[in-house]
Order: structure tokens, then C-alpha cells, then sequence
């Protein structure tokens, strides 16, 4: 049986289902789905995890459709009290993860059970963890998704971060025989984080209002991640690059466009971005560049590579196809 | 990669997963235009661009995971599990290359009450001032026109209404306000909007409407969408009260 002796004074919550509980909210923790697509007419974005990769990989990890909603965890701090036995998955960036205080590895299944404290650390290679729950936590979709942009005041579970005493719900692991198999992803299979990351982009947009010589630079030079970096978007310094034009009329953003403000500085603009918007855009990153991005932080360095729109359509699939080949090992 | 589809749609890649379609109004392409088109804001465009989304919706469902359109574009995202960007081009090619010969029109007009008047409606004295106007003359030109809602983004339930006469159009502030009240009623260049909720934001605030401009709970969470006109309509202070509306507290500055 469940330990529920510790929700006994809390009346709300004793007749509510159960699940995960925070008992820390950390920095930033969120609860996403692979995103809201379809509800661009009502001006609200994707939002999604910001490394999809990643995100997946916990999914398979637990047995799940790869859409399941998890908790993204942003730089670490979130703490969880476990209130009902389960079986869950860390992946993502190397953040110190552990369970009653032991250290546990990431990309690996793992039962915990009913009384667990679950606690992350503090990354510092790379930015965001995804924890998966077999079976899937049960979130009410927002316009048909569950992934949070708290801008908005949509998704999750009331729309912002998660805080302390929300209760994620989960399904209960009917008997100890449906546990599901303890797998990992074998460690060369794991992404490695680095400081530096390749963007692969495919030019397009405004790419006629940049003069050849701008886009040479543009595709030569090396960038830093500003301080200004979110899930919105990640703002860049090095040498300036210069449109044309200034302002365009305002027109819809994809994943990784490439935003040149007149100060020249690129913006790649994220799974968070607003909908629509006036600046002149040079091109977009490739999504997995994208997911790759989204784990740097300030200082941390990148290059802009050009490609076609055919190659990226190329890197895509292989990339598709490597994930569905790659196998999961079994524990012990 | 630029394709044009008919004399005024053209189609551009903006992604590993988007295409774009920019819409131009072909007279104007016979006049001075010097190489470079510029930016065009008109009715004949945003009707095309509808008429577009609709057939895009309605025939490219199974290979679309979204549509941004806006003023004179737009955005199509598509799933790559389903189709490549070829087969996308050839398809939209298809569908789209008699679209903007006819005309269609089909939105609702919607009426929009505002409380207009310098307590609700802080940006009104400098806008009277830029204009060499009355407030009076400033409240009752941005009650002429009959507004076309040309794009809906950048928060959710904001609608992007144009265009204001061209005498009480004004620049965005240099620095934006980082509280533009719930229902701001306000003016950018010669665009106009209803803040659907409080943000930051840049645009001349001129009154306060009591509607709700967006209801994530309700069936249909959108006041306006695209295509629909909305006219303005002043109500007196108490009106505004009695259909809900809240005045935001006096900031000081």
C-alpha cells in the first residue's frame, strides 16, 4: 500500500489522485507534451520541450507514445515526493539526480516507490532535464496540449511553473508483473552536451535583403550566447549583421528562425516565441540544432552553418531513422 | 528558391518545415516600383490571404501541422513525417494558382465598446497634440473607420486592426510601458488593437474596452478572427462599470 500518511493534513488533497508532489519547485520546472500545434489563430505558440531529443528518449525510456507529457526540468532544483509506485526516466542534460539522497544515473528506467524524495541538483553542462512516469502523468489538455508557456498562462497544470504541493497525477502501476522492463540507452548512444554547438540553417525568409558580404560574415564568424536566453528565444553576440531593411511587415515565425534586429545581433527564436513578428529574418536553424541550442547558456559558443533546404530535409530523416533504429538495453 | 505561383503569390522557404507566401497586390506592381517591394497593407491582399488559408485548411489538412497568416503572408508548416517540401510546393502550387481572382468576403462586423477618454486613456493628450486636434477629434476619428482584422499573434487574443486614419496614427513609444493594462485600446503607426490581457507594450493607449478579447475556457475563446471588421463604439464611464470593465489603479508616472 501506498504511504499517504504525510497528505493527511491536507485536506484538499486526500481525496485527489495521486502522483508525483513537489516539494521543490527548483528553477524553473514545467510540465510539457511535444507541443500546441493548430492554435496559431488564437496567437498561441508551440511551447513543447526545448530539446525534443532528449525528450523523446525519456518516453521510450518508460515505454510511452513518444507525445506523453513529462516534467522539464530548466537548470535543476526540483525536488518530488513519490506518492504511489512507479516506474520513471531522467534525460537530458548531466544533472546530479538522485533518490533518498543516492546518486542515480540518467537514461535509465527505474522504479521508485511510494515515499521516494526524488531530487535534482544543479546542472553544469548543459540546461535542461526531461523526467518521464511509465504510464504518462494525467494533465487536463489546453487547446489540445499539455506543454506550458508561461507567458501565456496556458498548459501545465494551472497554466505556470510548477510550484510547491502541486500533485503531478499518475497512473497506478497495476501489479508488480506490468512493472515494465529497467532499460538505458546505452552510454555512445547518449547525446553528448558541449559548449559549442554547430546551427545548420536553411536560408530563406528576408535572405534577399542581406547583402552577399553579410551573409559570408554571418557564416564565418563565431557567436556567443548572450545573457538573454530563454525558452523563448536565444539572443547572440558577435559581429553584427545587416539587413536592407529594418522592419518587415509583421509575418509568422517558424522553430529556429532567425531573427537580425537592427543592432545586428542574431536571434534564434525558440519553441516559446511569439507567433508573429516585424523583423527581418535571415533563415531558420534545423529543429535538431534547435534541441542542441537550447542546452547552452550564457557565454557559451556557436557557428552558423548554411544548408540547403534538401539537405536538412535529409538531416531530418537520418536523424528520424537513427532514433528509431537505436535499441534500448535491458538491466540486469 | 523563390516561386511565384500567380501575379501575386510568391513562395519562399523559411524552414526545415515552413514555407512562406507572400501576397502582393498586382497593381501595384506596375507602378513606381523600384526593384523592391514594399510593404503593403490593403483589403484586396488580406482577402486573398484569407481566401488562401481557407483552401490551404480545407484541401492540405493532412499535410499541415499549422498556418500563420498575417497582414500579406502566409506561414505554412508542414509535417515531414507526410510530405517533403517538393511535393508541398507542387500542392500549394496547384491549389493556389487561381486564388485572389475572385473576391471574398464573408467576416463579421463586430462592435467594440470603448471608454475613451484620458483617465482610461493616458496617450490621448500627445496624440491630440501631434495632430493638431481636439481629444474630441482624436476619440471620434477612431470611431470612423470600420477596422479589418488582418492578423491575430503576438499574444494570444490580439488582434491586429487596421488601418487608423493617417491624422491620429503614431510611432510606438521609444521605451515600452511594461504594464499596458487589461483592455488597452491602442495605437501603433496606423494599426490598432485591444490588449487582451496586461503585458508590456509599446503602443499609445487611447481608452479601455470591457470585453473580454480572449477566454481560454470558452468554446469559441476569440472575440474577433481574422477577416471580421470591428468598429468602435464610445460608452460613457458608468457603462463601462456596469459591462464589467475595471479601471486599472492610478500608477503615479
Amino acid at each position: 500500500m501506498s504511504d499517504i500518511s504525510h497528505l493527511a493534513d491536507h485536506p484538499d488533497t486526500a481525496n485527489a489522485e495521486l502522483g508525483l508532489k513537489v516539494t521543490n519547485a527548483g528553477v524553473l520546472s514545467l510540465v510539457q507534451d511535444s507541443g500546441r500545434f493548430g492554435a496559431f489563430n488564437l496567437g498561441l505558440t508551440n511551447g513543447g520541450p526545448a530539446d525534443l531529443q532528449a525528450f523523446y528518449w525519456a518516453n521510450r525510456l518508460c515505454g510511452n507514445e513518444l507525445n506523453t507529457s513529462v516534467i522539464e526540468v530548466n537548470i535543476g532544483g526540483l525536488g518530488l515526493t513519490v506518492q504511489l509506485d512507479c516506474v520513471i526516466a531522467v534525460t537530458g542534460a548531466p544533472m546530479p539526480l538522485s533518490i533518498n539522497d543516492k546518486a542515480i544515473p540518467l537514461w535509465c528506467s527505474i522504479a521508485v516507490k511510494a515515499g521516494d524524495n526524488i531530487s535534482f541538483g544543479f546542472s553544469s553542462q548543459g540546461v535542461r532535464c526531461y523526467l518521464a512516469i511509465a504510464g504518462g502523468f494525467v494533465i487536463k489538455e489546453s487547446f489540445g496540449s499539455t506543454a506550458t508557456v508561461c507567458r501565456e498562462s496556458v498548459g501545465g497544470l494551472h497554466g505556470g511553473k510548477l510550484i510547491v504541493d502541486d500533485v503531478l497525477p499518475c497512473k497506478p502501476l497495476v501489479s508488480i508483473e506490468n512493472l515494465p522492463k529497467r532499460l538505458m540507452l546505452a552510454e555512445h548512444e547518449q547525446p553528448k552536451y558541449s559548449n559549442e554547438v554547430v546551427l545548420h540553417t536553411v536560408l530563406g525568409y528576408q535572405k534577399k535583403h542581406f547583402p552577399a558580404v553579410e551573409k559570408r560574415m554571418l557564416f564565418s564568424s563565431e557567436y556567443q550566447v548572450s545573457k538573454h536566453w530563454d525558452r523563448m528565444g536565444y539572443r547572440l553576440q558577435g559581429r553584427p549583421i545587416k539587413a536592407d531593411i529594418e522592419g518587415i511587415l509583421s509575418e509568422g515565425i517558424s522553430y529556429g528562425a532567425v531573427q537580425i534586429p537592427a543592432d545586428g545581433q542574431p536571434i534564434v527564436l525558440l519553441n516559446d516565441r511569439q507567433t508573429i513578428g516585424g523583423y527581418p529574418k535571415i533563415g531558420s536553424v534545423i529543429s535538431q540544432d534547435c534541441g542542441k541550442l537550447s542546452q547552452l547558456r550564457q557565454g557559451d559558443k556557436v557557428r552558423f552553418e548554411p544548408i540547403s533546404i534538401s539537405q536538412a530535409d535529409n538531416m531530418f530523416h537520418l536523424n528520424l531513422s537513427r532514433f528509431n533504429q537505436t535499441k534500448l538495453t535491458v538491466c540486469d | 528558391m523563390s516561386i511565384k505561383i500567380n501575379e501575386h503569390i510568391r513562395l519562399e522557404v523559411a524552414g526545415e518545415n515552413a514555407l512562406m507566401l507572400y501576397f502582393s497586390d498586382h497593381e501595384q506592381g506596375h507602378g513606381n516600383r523600384q526593384g523592391k517591394e514594399t510593404a503593403v497593407v490593403n483589403e484586396n491582399i488580406s482577402s486573398n490571404v484569407q481566401q488562401a488559408t481557407q483552401m490551404i485548411q480545407k484541401h492540405l489538412s493532412a499535410d499541415i501541422i499549422d498556418l500563420i497568416p498575417s497582414y500579406a503572408s502566409i506561414l505554412v508548416m508542414f509535417n515531414l513525417l507526410e510530405i517533403d517540401h517538393h511535393h508541398l510546393r507542387n500542392k500549394l502550387k496547384k491549389l493556389l494558382v487561381d486564388c485572389g481572382s475572385q473576391l471574398n468576403k464573408q467576416g463579421r462586423l463586430l462592435e467594440l465598446p470603448v471608454y475613451y477618454s484620458i483617465e482610461s486613456g493616458q496617450d490621448l493628450p500627445r496624440i491630440a497634440e501631434k495632430s493638431k486636434l481636439s481629444i474630441e477629434q482624436v476619440i471620434s476619428l477612431h470611431q470612423a473607420q470600420e477596422y479589418s482584422v488582418y492578423a491575430i499573434g503576438f499574444a494570444p487574443g490580439f488582434a491586429y486592426l487596421g488601418e487608423v486614419d493617417e491624422c491620429i496614427a503614431m510611432p510606438r513609444l521609444s521605451t515600452p510601458r511594461l504594464k499596458v493594462p487589461k483592455g488597452a485600446v491602442a495605437i501603433a503607426d496606423r494599426q490598432t488593437a485591444v490588449y487582451p490581457a496586461q503585458s508590456p507594450g509599446g503602443w499609445n493607449i487611447i481608452g479601455l474596452c470591457p470585453v473580454d478579447m480572449f477566454s481560454p475556457k470558452a468554446d469559441m475563446p476569440m472575440t474577433v478572427e481574422v477577416g471580421d471588421k470591428v468598429k468602435f463604439v464610445a460608452i460613457e464611464r458608468h457603462e463601462f462599470l456596469e459591462l464589467g470593465g475595471i479601471l486599472p489603479k492610478a500608477d503615479k508616472g
